[in-house]
């Protein structure tokens, strides 16, 4: 018998909402709904991040998923043609049926075996060198931390602005000309 | 989980301990919420009444006392109106986005600490729970554009979620300075460590970016491209009537004042201020501080004119941007030094700790950073003053040559 | 299991702060009129008819800005951390923090030379 509980109800409603918006999002044939699926998905993966007591990344979850990553979508979505009645069909099912399925039994093989039936992984203690976001900022900006991968992010992100902004400006550019 | 207060009563008096826990967490919900809801029936009397003082008119003054049931009387007309959903539009989406509007913004109430003992939770995360909750409203702005397929809300939510994401980026600039300063996001933490001196005198540029930039976020003037009348009809909500509008319409009387509340948290000292060991006077004196910002932004929307989008975009990435990312390298910075000389309290561990600190030695530190504040404002005063009068001066050469132009035709 | 405790309120209040505005929407659903028309249920564009599909193509500068505003948030969230540990790092810190910034800036200036921060 299962006992009842506040995590363990809101880990079934977390589930549900992960996959029943996942589900939204394939099966939506409207551009607009399927980003409003797949926030509602994501908002779902915010919520296992606190159960995992992990609220900060929940917190960036929600803030980067559906604070900005969903306003681009969106306007990604108005940038293509026609996008509420698309009827151009994606014809090559097969291969990314398998690669769905590969993917999912490396995930069942890898993670969720090994961890299936036993509650061992639940009681695992918090790690010992962050517990806080305090104890976080100190791990990404000191020396003996992950200060390289810090610069290398803050680096990255750079990257992909200045790749963003070579690329549009080109379409934007374009545009204005006609 | 544990069992305190209210949920030990219950167990006491014979509930299931599930039950009690579940329960009492309701009643402080409920509790909690009720003080947003309680408010902005309120607010909406006293935001008619200060705009119809200032544009020299008398406002509601019919219905009860000074006008003071008007706004039940609205509540009322509202709920008989005849409510239309366009033929063409989402319906799902269309019906969810007013709810999901107003959701947003009383979830922020939930990290609000009213008194020293009376706060919804006091998450670790809170300062960044708020800023992700309130992303939830541009999420809804833009559905209620989308699903309402009409061109003027779309364009006009388009425009305005373009205008929102820009100006969160001061915004969350502004909010690293409290949390620096506090070494915490817990809202709670942060008004702890105003307890000597509040954080508008050690960093009034941050409140100033945090005050505009929120004002931004809430669509008012001079930033009401939300609803610029003269170009989009309404905005997002053209389509919307009823009470569904009604929901738009007091998720933005709210935000302007949860704006003003948070602004109190993090820069005025939260219940800061002789007396505030009582919880009742705690609570007064965080409304009424909440009241001096909620104030001057009725004031600016009354006062200002609306701007062109394209100028407050400029405004946002050519000036509060910078200057939002220099206010926090600056203060970082003096921080920094200050610490090493010793003018920061420091706790026994040699870490900055402001939240047991008196005034007296908070008060070099609190000089240092203010100056600071003061000599980043001044050349863009400057400037800013160079700038206007250089306008003039070609505005009424401009003037004038038409004037000479005409007079010789 | 306190933490916990502190986001089950948060849970409750995600349930019912929906709730909120249902109930007067659904009251207004039971006390209203219901007379609409074919006229009425028209979209509103200044009494014109409405011409063409509403859901058309859109500039791309509209996900320049989403764009650079995702960077951006990127950014604040890694900072966030660093300002909350801020009171007990070292001078080594700041100069780390002091350095990220400076990267991201860099891309922001980069997007002000290239005029794409311009709206047009």
């Amino acid at each position: 018998m299962i006992q009842f509980d506040f995590s363990t109800i809101a880990f079934f409603v977390f589930a549900v909402l992960t996959l029943g918006g996942a589900l939204g999002v394939v099966t939506n044939r409207n551009l607009f709904r399927g980003t409003i699926w797949l926030m509602v998905s994501l908002f779902g993966v915010a919520g296992f991040y606190v159960l995992l007591s992990a609220p900060f990344l929940a917190a960036v979850q929600v803030l980067v998923y559906i604070g900005a990553i969903a306003i681009l979508f969106t306007f990604a979505v108005m940038l293509t043609r026609s996008l509420t009645r698309l009827n151009v069909r994606y014809t090559r099912l097969w291969p990314s049926a398998l690669g769905a399925v590969l993917l999912f039994a490396m995930l069942v093989i890898g993670v969720i075996w090994p961890v299936f039936g036993g509650n061992e992984m639940y009681s695992l203690p918090l790690s010992d060198v962050v517990r806080t976001t305090s104890d976080l900022g100190v791990a990404l900006v000191s020396g003996e931390g992950y200060v390289l991968p810090f610069e290398v992010a803050s680096l990255l992100l750079t990257g992909a602005m200045i790749g963003a902004i070579v690329i549009a400006r080109d379409a934007d550019e374009e545009e204005l000309e006609q | 989980m544990d069992c305190t207060g209210l949920c030990e009563v219950l167990t006491q008096g014979g509930t299931d301990p599930g039950l009690a826990q579940f329960l009492s967490i309701l009643i402080g919900v409920v509790l909690v919420v009720s003080v947003p809801l309680v408010t902005v029936i309120f607010l909406i009397w006293i935001e008619r009444k200060i705009a119809a003082r200032i544009q020299d008119r008398i406002g509601p003054n019919r219905v009860g006392p000074f006008g003071l049931v008007q706004t039940f009387a609205d509540l009322i007309k509202l709920l008989i109106k005849e409510d239309i959903t366009p033929a063409s539009a989402d319906r799902l989406l269309y019906n969810a986005a007013p709810i999901l509007s107003l959701a947003a913004v009383a979830l922020i109430w939930a990290v609000v600490p009213f008194t020293p003992y009376h706060f919804g939770v006091d998450l670790e995360i809170g300062a960044l729970y708020f800023v992700a909750v309130a992303s939830l409203g541009t999420l809804a702005i833009m559905t209620a554009g989308w699903a309402s397929n009409n061109k003027y809300a779309l364009l006009g939510a388009f425009r305005v979620v373009a205008l929102l994401v820009s100006y969160e980026i001061p915004l969350v600039f502004a909010l690293l300075v409290p949390v620096m300063l506090a070494g915490s996001m817990s809202m709670f933490d942060i008004v702890n460590a105003q307890a000597g001196m509040w954080f508008v005198f050690m960093a009034p540029l941050a409140m100033l970016l945090f005050f505009i930039s929120s004002q931004a976020e809430t669509g008012r003037a001079p930033f009401d491209l939300i609803e610029a009348e003269s170009e989009l009809v309404a905005g997002f909500n053209i389509e919307y009537s009823g009470m569904k509008f009604g929901m738009f319409f007091a998720a933005e009387f709210l935000h302007v004042f949860t704006n003003g509340v948070l602004i109190t948290v993090l820069f005025l000292g939260g219940w800061y201020f002789p007396g505030w060991q009582m919880p009742l006077i705690a609570f007064m004196w965080l409304g009424l501080k909440a009241f001096i910002p909620y104030f001057i932004s009725l004031w600016i929307r009354n006062t200002v004119p609306r701007l062109r989008i394209d100028q407050v975009m400029r405004f946002n990435w050519f000036f509060l941007v910078p200057l939002s990312i220099v206010n926090v390298l600056v203060l970082a910075f003096l921080v920094m030094i200050l610490k090493e000389i010793g003018w920061v309290p420091v706790d026994e561990t040699g870490a900055m700790a402001l939240a047991d600190a008196t005034f007296i030695e908070l008060l070099p530190m609190t000089i240092v950073l203010f100056i600071s504040n003061v000599l980043i404002c001044l050349p863009i005063i400057n400037r800013l003053r160079r700038t206007g009068s250089d306008d003039r001066v070609a505005d009424e050469q401009r003037a004038q040559h038409a004037i000479a132009h005409a007079a010789g035709d | 299991m306190d933490v916990l405790n502190e986001w089950a309120f948060i849970g409750v209040f995600l349930v019912l702060s929906p709730i909120l505005p249902i109930l007067p929407i659904g009251a207004a659903w039971l006390l209203r009129p219901k007379r609409a028309n074919v006229l009425k249920s028209q979209t509103y564009e200044c009494g014109v008819e409405t011409v063409g599909d509403t859901w058309v193509q859109f500039r791309v500068q509209y996900y320049i800005y989403g764009l650079i505003f995702l960077v951006f948030d990127v950014e604040m969230v890694l900072l966030f951390p660093w300002a909350v540990a801020y009171h007990k790092l070292d001078f080594f810190a700041f100069a780390a923090g002091l350095l990220f910034i400076f990267l991201l800036t860099d891309a922001l200036i980069y997007a002000w030379r290239k005029g794409v921060l311009v709206w047009r």
